[in-house]
């Protein structure tokens, strides 16, 4: 059975569909089967950081309405064999999603897939609360700003309370990936910090992921970071988080630090999932 | 303070995560789950029924931990406004 992963931060713009797109690559670029789900019903963008814009026949709403069947609506990626996205609708607006169908679904893609990863839409709406409800594992993408991390403190109270795991006691896992991070000016002081987000958000680090052009560069192509530029500091930082998902304990390294994997790096490895 | 900071480039990072640190404590008893809702009710409920509340002097915080929330509830009880306990 496949882990299900809601990648979410409450605060739009923050970096969730890059990091569905690069962690979903990158995960499947080990070889493992992963399927990318856009939850956002209504503002569909991940086909396009994708670059299978112009592939998309059927959707997540089609196959929760019964118009296709899932293999019909799932995209294959081009470039990397086990890598799949099943698309949002552009056209409906996310009252289409209904809990049982996006349950129903989401089993299915279980049986068929190691990783389900879940981009959720940015806000504590319908579409935000139906990508996380099935989750075994939720990644919260906040960048080292304030109204990123209030908006993302709040997702992690609603991981606590409103998903299945959370509803039956069970713990759900959540890591943050702190994005669009720049070493130099944390440094200076013009930046939180990793340990001040990580002090406040209390949640184990999955990952750092540098602010980088590379990044930029790869959605306009239409490719993930990781395969349009696997050896750039946020691919390499992304193949890490993907490693450390998949269970392996790596350093941390702070992308753009002098002392990396020095004395700072041992202690946010201490702190790494 | 003032005179380090004459000489020190003021920063503005620490007051980024002072004022989160503040708010957050206090946005997490509003908008939290409803088990702490529900506790904070019921404590003060308790409380009120010894000495007269004053809601202004009434603090509720909540921390958060990797494994457990730390519900704090601060109450400033005045020395004359003990009810006489029944």
């Amino acid at each position: 059975m496949g882990k299900v992963i809601v990648v979410t931060s409450g605060k739009g713009g923050v970096g969730k569909t890059t990091s569905t797109a690069a962690l979903g690559a990158a995960l499947a670029q080990r070889g493992d089967k992963v399927v990318v789900v856009d939850f956002d019903v209504g503002l569909r963008n991940l086909d396009l950081v994708m670059g299978a814009e112009r592939r998309v026949v059927y959707d997540l709403v089609n196959v929760i309405q019964g118009d296709a069947k899932l293999p019909q609506a799932l995209i294959r990626d081009k470039r990397v064999e086990s890598l799949f996205l099943l698309p949002a609708s552009q056209t409906r607006d996310k009252d289409n999603l209904t809990p049982e169908g996006v349950e129903r679904v989401i089993g299915e893609l279980k049986e068929h897939f190691d990783w389900i990863i879940c981009d959720s839409p940015a806000g504590i709406e319908r579409g935000a609360t139906l990508a996380m409800r099935h989750a075994d594992i939720a990644v919260v993408v906040t960048n080292p700003e304030v109204s990123s991390v209030r908006d993302s403190d709040r997702i992690i109270g609603l991981l606590d309370s409103k998903t299945v795991k959370a509803e039956s006691g069970e713990r759900m896992e959540k890591h943050l990936l702190l994005t669009r991070y720049d070493a130099v000016r944390a440094e200076r002081g013009d930046m939180l910090k990793v340990d001040d987000v990580l002090e406040i958000l209390s949640i184990p680090l999955l990952g750092i992921i540098p602010e980088s052009m590379d990044v930029l560069k790869a959605s306009n192509i239409g490719a993930p970071v990781t395969v349009a530029d696997s050896r750039s500091a946020p691919a390499l930082a992304y193949f890490d988080a993907a490693r450390r998902l998949a269970g392996e304990i790596l350093p941390i390294t702070v992308p753009g630090d002098k002392r990396s994997g020095g004395l700072l790096s041992k202690i946010f490895s201490r702190r790494a999932a | 303070m003032s005179i380090f900071r004459l000489f020190k480039k003021q920063s503005s990072a620490p007051v980024a995560r002072e004022r989160l640190q503040v708010l957050l404590a206090h946005e997490r008893v509003s908008t939290g789950n409803d088990l702490v809702q529900l506790l904070r009710e019921e404590i003060l409920a308790v409380i009120a029924k010894h000495v007269d509340l004053d809601n202004e002097r009434v603090q509720v915080k909540m921390d958060r931990d990797e494994h457990v929330s730390i519900l704090e509830i601060d109450v400033e009880i005045p020395r004359d406004a003990t009810k006489q306990a029944a």
